[in-house]
């Protein structure tokens, strides 16, 4: 070993002992998004998905708002991970790249985001009007 | 570049005869972006304006519902279920199965059979229940 940069110290030492994650976690989300999505299609399939009382109704209960959040994390994750792929794939100037992935960060959560508030507006409104707390304007 | 034009080539995806299975590898990774630019801001969409109120939802609607709008949902499930058994395909690939020459292309070409299947019978099943 010689008595060099950090760097040098660990050129041609391997990985840095992180793709295996990014790896896992595609396929542990995949696996999420599968059950959670099929649930989704499945519902949306069934139900009356134009009419809004009924949707905001379903939406409201626990057993509906709670996977419908963990599908958005879920997904979003799925998202980060797998567009992050296409990104470093195909685009090689570092400075495009950066800002890329930048977006990329901006833009899953704040998806994960302004859904999770929608599912949780509409949750919380249902509660508060069944506990006699004024009319919610959903 | 210049120089010597004879030089050897690396095999890359100009040289490959075009196969089935190299459809599916590709169109794992455009259904993927596909779904994760217009699916995920459509699901958003769809959350956000069953949120903001009737009116909002409707507009929503009104606007799914039009031709526009069923083309990119017929697109969207075709991609969906297409990215879902593909994306199957790998879990199975990832255990080290299916690489023989032919079960990996019988599994190609169901995948796409299923897809199509799936959609269609997804959106006949939805006019059947409107009728």
């Amino acid at each position: 070993m010689g008595t060099g940069t950090n760097l040098g110290a660990v050129r041609g030492l391997g990985s840095a002992k992180h793709g295996s994650k990014h790896w896992l976690a595609q396929r542990v989300t995949a696996l999420g998004n599968l059950i959670l999505m099929l649930w989704l299609v499945a519902s949306l399939f069934i139900l009356p998905v134009g009419d809004h009382g009924t949707i905001v109704k379903w939406l409201a209960q626990p057993i509906v708002a709670v996977p419908m959040i963990l599908l958005l994390v879920s997904v979003c994750y799925h998202v980060a991970l797998g567009m992050r792929v296409l990104i470093e794939d195909y685009i090689h100037d570092e400075g495009v790249k950066f800002v890329a992935l930048a977006a990329l960060t901006f833009y899953t959560i704040g998806a994960a985001a302004f859904g999770i508030f929608a599912i949780a507006k509409i949750a919380f409104a249902a509660g508060s009007a069944a506990a006699g707390m004024g009319t919610p304007n959903v | 570049m210049s120089g010597n034009r004879q030089r050897p080539i690396s095999p890359h995806l100009g040289h490959y005869r075009w196969s089935p299975q190299m459809a599916a590898s590709i169109l794992h990774r455009v259904t993927g972006n596909a779904l994760a630019v217009a699916g995920l801001i459509g699901l958003v969409w769809w959350l956000v304006a069953a949120a903001s109120g009737k009116e909002a939802y409707d507009s929503f609607i009104t606007l799914a519902s039009g031709w526009v709008g069923k083309v990119v949902l017929v697109g969207l499930t075709w991609t969906f279920f297409q990215h879902l058994l593909s994306g199957l395909r790998h879990f199975v690939l990832d255990l080290g199965a299916g690489y023989e020459l032919v079960s990996n292309r019988t599994w190609t070409f169901a995948v796409f059979a299923g897809s199509i299947l799936l959609t269609a019978g997804f959106w006949v099943g939805l006019m059947w229940k409107t009728l």
